[in-house]
């Protein structure tokens, strides 16, 4: 394990060895379970830049969401996607390189819809600087999007940029019993929910709102349903699901033991789904079958021609 | 092309669909950056996802460069066809394949108007939220290309922000699928790489794009101010208020001269800047963030407030705020209109400095702009007959992309590089960023086929001839943002 603490130290750390990745927090442990000196992200940590007024913050790679949530909240701001595994340490850069966001996405997008810019250590121990630090920007390709769910294979991730948004005044949370009409419905209503999850076993849903308390309270009357406590918003971001699967809401009935996060849109599981991402455990990193296409080892080849980074296979 | 070459495409697509007659060719010698043109060897017209794929694997074997063309309103030159090559114009593959209201998704070819997919997901109570000023007639292809914007970017996001899938034709002729209709994904994020590439990695050809349930209520509010810079203050204070409108629009004195000529828009006696925001969401909400926003305006001293108290209000609203930039073609005959993005919190100084830059060079410049995500739209104004002129306003338009990369921002904010802006590249990354990005570029596309000379800097670069407005802009079709 190798423990830089600047970038500078992070560069010398991918090229001082044939072959590497890096961890923070092994939250997903399985993403990084492959032969190759680990990289650590620990010593990589603080919150580099902190503008409210901007709506942005700039953060080494391997910061504590928790940290980062906090300082966001001391000015009335939050992370909009949600990430999970807060409590037990996930760092900023592995939740881009795992890709993986909470139930909250389901309002305004996942990791990569806040993302917009990211310094990294690609296969030739250059530290690149790619997207920007503004809300807006269109200059050069997308790598920083590029980046989200990368699982550390194409480079090391040593500092993020993220939009964040006004946290939302209050929040409420709302339990009916699941239908896959009253899903569907809800997601397209004129309630603008921000968070539309179906428990384990299919028979209950959650729905949170957000926003002005006096207002919600209205709205809470029209859905119906009983309210429960926030807090069970927290639990399911910290259970430590084994796999993740993306799907549509027509396939929700396929996974009825799993938990059902984004409107239908992700089924998070313990027991191995016919077709994943394996988070921890000693499954294959990927379950059933994956896209792939010569662009995959094009590009690989671009970032990281010697391959000092594991591929996605590996 | 050669005669054998051309007859290659004869093989794919009948001869009424090759254009090759000089006066086929003029139509798609330019696109909405007019002062660049170039006469390409061939238009071909595919009308199927085949069509497309067959056209790209003879370029591949032929290695003859292409450019992807939707409706050609790129304003930097992202479209601007290549001398020694071909154009495909995919507007005939113009079909909305599936649309399904209970995923809130719909499958799109690439050459689908902008607006007709909201059109499409109206009677559903949805709507696709990316809304450039030119929605009523570029496609989706030129938006996933160029990431397109709008005026409610800051909450939205751009057009990648809502790509869930792509079926794309890479320049190498490999046929990708990336995406299930899915709104999470596993593994790297391919559809975020290929959106905004500028057409230099190949041709979309089916895009999978989330719709959004329409906003039940909105609150947009008209307010004008003595100064820009109190109209910059006031933006400050609802961004610091918790609030997240919708859209936050400034007008400067100028822009607003040009939208009353245009449109007999009426603004607030005595006003040299305009502010609008947008409140947007259920209608119990809309009505106690409107009291926030009321309040947080009211003590920001504007000389006039003006709520719309209906739809029809709101639109005239919008019709000014839309119609500014085209209205700008009545205060000159020609005008550049640039894209950098500066920190929100130094637009004020931003404004200044580009007044500075104008008084010293005796360059009129309007400012019209996304204020909320610090995007700005300086429009330099200038006369293509007098000599110099050109050069003197694309000079200024230089000075102020290198302000917007020295105060952190970009020089683009969703207009894309294209050739407009190519060499400033460099001086919001450094050469290995470049050399990163052009070896990304050479895996999907290795002969350089794909759109060649467009984003990196270096090669050299076509005729320059005067600037004037759109042509749909002067047929009042369309205006920009
Ligand atoms: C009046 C006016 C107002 C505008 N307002 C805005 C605005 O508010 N916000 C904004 O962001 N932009 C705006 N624009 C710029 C422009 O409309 C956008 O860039 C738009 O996305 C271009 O679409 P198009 O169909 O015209 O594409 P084109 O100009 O034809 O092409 C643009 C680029 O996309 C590539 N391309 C086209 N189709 C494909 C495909 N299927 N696959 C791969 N590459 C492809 C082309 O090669 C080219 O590089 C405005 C332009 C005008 C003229």
């Amino acid at each position: 394990m190798i423990t830089p603490s600047s970038l500078t130290e992070l560069r010398d750390a991918v090229l001082s060895a044939p072959r590497v990745i890096a961890v923070g927090a092994v939250t997903k442990p399985r993403l990084s379970a492959v032969e190759a000196v680990k990289i650590s992200t620990r010593c990589l940590s603080g919150i580099t830049e902190y503008e409210p007024g901007e709506f942005t913050f700039t953060a080494l790679a391997g910061t504590p969401v928790k940290e980062i949530i906090a300082a966001l909240a001391e000015k009335g701001q939050y992370l909009p996607f949600d990430p999970m595994l807060v409590e037990a340490g996930s760092t900023i850069g592995g939740v881009v390189a795992s890709g993986l966001s909470g139930p909250g996405r389901f309002r305004y997008g996942g990791v990569r819809d806040f993302i917009l810019g990211v310094r990294f250590v690609d296969g030739m121990g250059r530290l690149l600087r790619l997207g920007g630090k503004v809300v807006k920007n269109a200059a050069g390709f997308d790598v920083p999007k590029f980046l989200v769910g990368s699982l550390g294979r194409f480079g090391v991730i040593g500092e993020v940029t993220f939009k964040v948004f006004p946290k939302p005044e209050t929040e409420i949370t709302l339990e009916l019993p699941f239908e896959l009409k009253r899903l569907t419905g809800l997601a397209s209503s004129r309630f603008e929910a921000a968070a539309l999850d179906v428990l384990p076993g299919g028979e209950k849903m959650l729905v949170k709102l957000a926003g002005p308390g006096k207002a919600l309270e209205v709205l809470a009357q029209e859905i119906g349903g009983n309210l429960v406590d926030n807090s069970i918003w927290s639990q399911i971001r910290e259970t430590p699901w084994s796999f993740k699967t993306d799907i549509t809401s027509d396939q929700v009935h396929e996974h009825k033991a799993s938990h059902i996060s984004c409107g239908g849109n992700v089924a998070l599981s313990h027991d191995r789904p016919a077709r994943g991402l394996t988070l921890r455990g000693e499954a294959p990193l990927w379950i059933g079958d994956r896209p792939r296409f010569a662009i995959e080892s094009a590009v690989k080849q671009a970032l990281d021609p010697q391959h000092r980074f594991p591929t996605l296979d590996d | 092309m050669s005669s054998s070459a051309l007859s290659k495409f004869s093989t794919i697509l009948p001869p009424d669909r090759i254009l090759s007659r000089p006066v086929e060719l003029a139509a798609y010698e330019s696109d909405g950056l007019t002062a660049f043109h170039t006469r390409p060897i061939a238009i071909v017209v595919p009308e199927t996802t085949d069509e497309v794929i067959a056209i790209v694997r003879l370029c591949h074997e032929l290695k003859l460069p292409f450019v992807a063309r939707g409706s050609g309103t790129s304003l930097s030159g992202g479209s601007l066809p290549i001398a020694e090559g071909i154009v495909i114009a995919l507007n005939r593959l113009n079909r909305i394949v599936r649309l399904d209201p209970a995923q809130r998704i719909v499958v799109v070819q690439p050459g689908v108007i902008n607006t007709q997919v909201t059109v499409a997901a109206a009677p559903h109570g949805l709507h696709y939220a990316p809304d450039p000023s030119s929605q009523s007639i570029c496609t989706i292809g030129g938006n996933v290309a160029f990431n397109s914007g709008g005026a409610h970017c800051l909450k939205y996001g751009m057009t990648s922000n809502h790509v869930l899938g792509i079926k794309a034709v890479l320049a190498t002729g490999e046929v990708v699928e990336w995406g299930r209709g899915s709104r999470e994904r596993i593994g790297p994020d391919w559809c975020g790489l290929f959106v905004g590439n500028e057409g230099l990695f190949g041709i979309a050809l089916e895009i999978t794009l989330q719709l959004l349930p329409r906003a039940e209520c909105f609150h947009t509010v008209l307010a004008g101010y003595r100064t820009l810079e109190q109209a910059g203050d006031a933006v400050s204070a609802v961004i610091a208020s918790g609030l997240l409108p919708g859209a936050i629009e400034i007008m400067d004195a100028l822009a607003l001269e040009a939208a009353k000529a245009a449109v007999h828009a009426e603004y607030p006696p005595g006003c040299e800047a305009v502010l609008i925001v947008e409140l947007e969401g259920p209608r119990e909400v809309v009505a106690i963030e409107r009291e926030r926003l009321d309040e947080i305006l009211q003590a920001s001293q504007p000389v006039g407030m003006r709520p719309a108290r209906d739809a029809d209000e709101r639109m005239a609203i919008w019709k000014g705020r839309k119609s500014a930039f085209s209205a700008v073609g009545r205060l000159s005959p020609d005008f550049i209109v640039q894209d950098g993005v500066v920190p929100r919190c130094r637009l004020g100084e931003a404004l200044r400095r580009i007044a500075e830059m104008s008084r010293e060079t005796g360059i009129r410049v309007a400012n019209v702009f996304h204020a909320g995500d610090g995007n700005l739209h300086p429009l330099i104004l200038f006369d293509g007959r007098e000599q110099g002129a050109l050069q003197r306003a694309e000079a200024l338009a230089g000075r102020i992309l290198r302000m917007c990369v020295e105060m952190g921002g970009s020089i683009t904010g969703e207009h894309g590089v294209g050739v407009e802006k190519r060499d400033f590249l460099g001086d919001m990354f450094s050469a290995d960023e470049i050399d990163c990005m052009q070896r990304l570029r050479a895996a999907f596309d290795p002969l350089g086929i794909a759109n060649p000379g467009k984003m990196f800097p270096g090669k050299e670069a076509p005729a320059l001839s005067h600037v004037g407005l759109h042509p749909l802009e002067k047929a009042g079709v369309i205006s920009r943002e």
